[in-house]
């Protein structure tokens, strides 16, 4: 691996943005925000439809770029480093910070080859048939499939997906794990164990999630993030309230937060 | 195991539960024992504790307001923690008997015990015992213990009339007792309602395992419901 512009600190925080704002060409998306990612805790952003929440989780991990026009304002640090200096490489970007989506997409390939692909194409030289069982048990998914490793990803559940799709970043040894609604689609048991399953993942992993669901980032999160569109005519999506979640949902600051975690508003 | 960071939590907020019994339980026999040795910095040691005990049970609350608001326990886990709420409100006012009794030990200054105390502490140990116990039937969700409990209640009632009868001879062989006996009475008066809601607890106990909000019945609401039923 070439040497990276972006060392690894011991700092609280992983990820910090600073006055970020996203562009979708000349349409701001996103604005003003200011948060911090705490290192081996999970993060929640939550907010109604529209207002910007998987916006700003992409730009974590510079998967925005992949539309084209689309450009920030103001800066996003990673490891103290600036994320979208000139010098960082995208493409080391995604896999230290990988992301889970909100449908389940393993690859139309064994469950196997689900995880020891993305490895080898990183250059994973150790022994696979560990780094697949070790990601398949961090996954908490090991007991289930151990015996059908060569069978298609795709005949697994719903739920059981996921965690392979969980696992499948994790093969390529991340730090922080971007989830977009990775429940959404799912039933309330498998959710639950994607939920227990985010617990076990946050001794090793620093996690953002992005949810519509409230009770989840309430049961799961440890900070969250409220967005909201700002009540301009540019419709523009921030934060507008960053707290603990405990705070968040006994009690909020800002009355919009009140509304929206007692269902009054949003 | 489905929720094991939810179960751990609740684990932890039964333990707090007991940790915050232990403080009122030690609170009570030592509130006696001071009385009965008349040892004033004792007592003191009594309102600082019961600080502690205040502090505990906000602390607890605080938890379970977080846990009912961001886990949406349902079911057997929401009568828990709604019980939970329930007890340790119970227990703080616990604490305060024990608190009122050390303030009358400092109150009576110089002043002598009327009489050498036998069944005010036997009251204390009782109750202390009944709290306990009740205690340990709430962790162990032991329906048949929570209801056995409250009957022993019956005893510590019959100790309170028993030193309220005593006092009151005291007081018409000698009407200047009044004061010191009335100090007594207070303390044997707290001692019982002190041990009433041990009954509370134990009502907890068997909502949250079964579901059924019911009292369970004292020798006292018996005796009540006769003679309201003869008028």
């Amino acid at each position: 691996m070439a040497q990276s512009a972006l060392n690894p600190e011991t700092s609280k925080y992983v990820l910090e943005t600073k006055d970020l704002g996203i562009y979708y060409g000349d349409f701001r998306a996103v604005t003003g925000v200011n948060i911090p990612i705490e290192r081996h805790k999970i993060t929640a952003i939550i907010g109604p439809s529209g207002c910007g929440k998987s916006t700003l989780l992409r730009a974590f991990n510079r998967m925005n770029e992949l539309s084209p026009g689309t450009r920030i304002e103001g800066e996003i640090r990673f490891e103290g480093e600036n994320l979208y200096d000139p010098s960082v490489d995208p493409v080391e970007v995604r896999y230290r910070i990988g992301m889970v989506f909100q449908k389940p997409n393993p690859f139309p390939k064994s469950i196997y080859e689900n995880i020891a692909w993305g490895a080898r194409i990183h250059g994973f030289k150790g022994k696979m048939d560990e780094l697949v069982e070790s990601c398949l048990r961090q996954a908490a998914l090991w007991d289930e499939v151990k015996d059908k490793l060569q069978q298609s990803g795709l005949a697994l559940s719903g739920g059981q997906q996921q965690r392979l799709c969980i696992a499948r970043a994790l093969a390529v040894q991340p730090e922080v794990i971007l989830m977009d609604e990775p429940a959404s689609a799912l039933d309330p048991i498998a959710t639950l164990k994607i939920e227990e399953l985010m617990q076990e993942l946050k001794k090793n992993y620093t996690i953002v999630i992005v949810t519509h669901n409230m009770q989840q980032a309430a049961r799961a999160s440890d900070h969250t993030a409220m967005m909201m569109l700002v009540e301009d005519s540019k419709r523009s999506g921030t934060v507008i309230e960053f707290d603990k979640t405990n705070t968040i949902f006994t009690n909020p600051k800002d009355k919009r937060t009140e509304g929206y975690v007692t269902g009054r508003y949003g | 195991m489905l929720r094991k960071t939810f179960e751990s939590e609740i684990k932890q907020v039964k333990d707090d539960v007991l940790m915050l019994g232990s403080m009122v339980e030690q609170a009570v026999i030592n509130s006696v024992d001071s009385l009965k040795k008349r040892d004033i910095k004792a007592s003191e040691k009594i309102f600082e504790g019961d600080m502690l005990i205040n502090k505990k049970r906000f602390e607890i609350e605080n938890t379970l307001m977080v846990l009912i608001a961001t886990q949406q326990p349902m079911a057997h886990d929401l009568r828990l923690l709604a019980s939970c709420m329930e007890i340790i409100s119970e227990l703080e006012r616990m604490g305060d008997y024990a608190k009122g009794i050390a303030n009358i030990n400092i109150r009576m200054g110089d002043t002598s015990l009327l009489k050498p105390l036998i069944d005010v502490p036997r009251m204390a140990q009782i109750g202390a015992d009944m709290l306990h116990r009740s205690l340990t039937a709430f962790v162990n969700e032991d329906v048949e213990t929570a209801k056995k409990i409250p009957i022993e209640d019956d005893e510590v009632d019959a100790l309170y009339n028993q030193i309220y009868r005593e006092l009151m001879t005291f007081i018409i062989a000698d009407p200047k007792t009044i004061e010191r006996a009335n100090w007594l009475l207070w303390v044997a008066h707290n001692l019982e309602r002190f041990a009433d809601r041990v009954t509370n607890i134990c009502e907890r106990t068997v909502f949250i395992a079964t579901g059924e909000m019911t009292e369970i019945k004292s020798t006292d609401d018996e005796f009540w419901k006769q003679q309201h039923q003869e008028k």
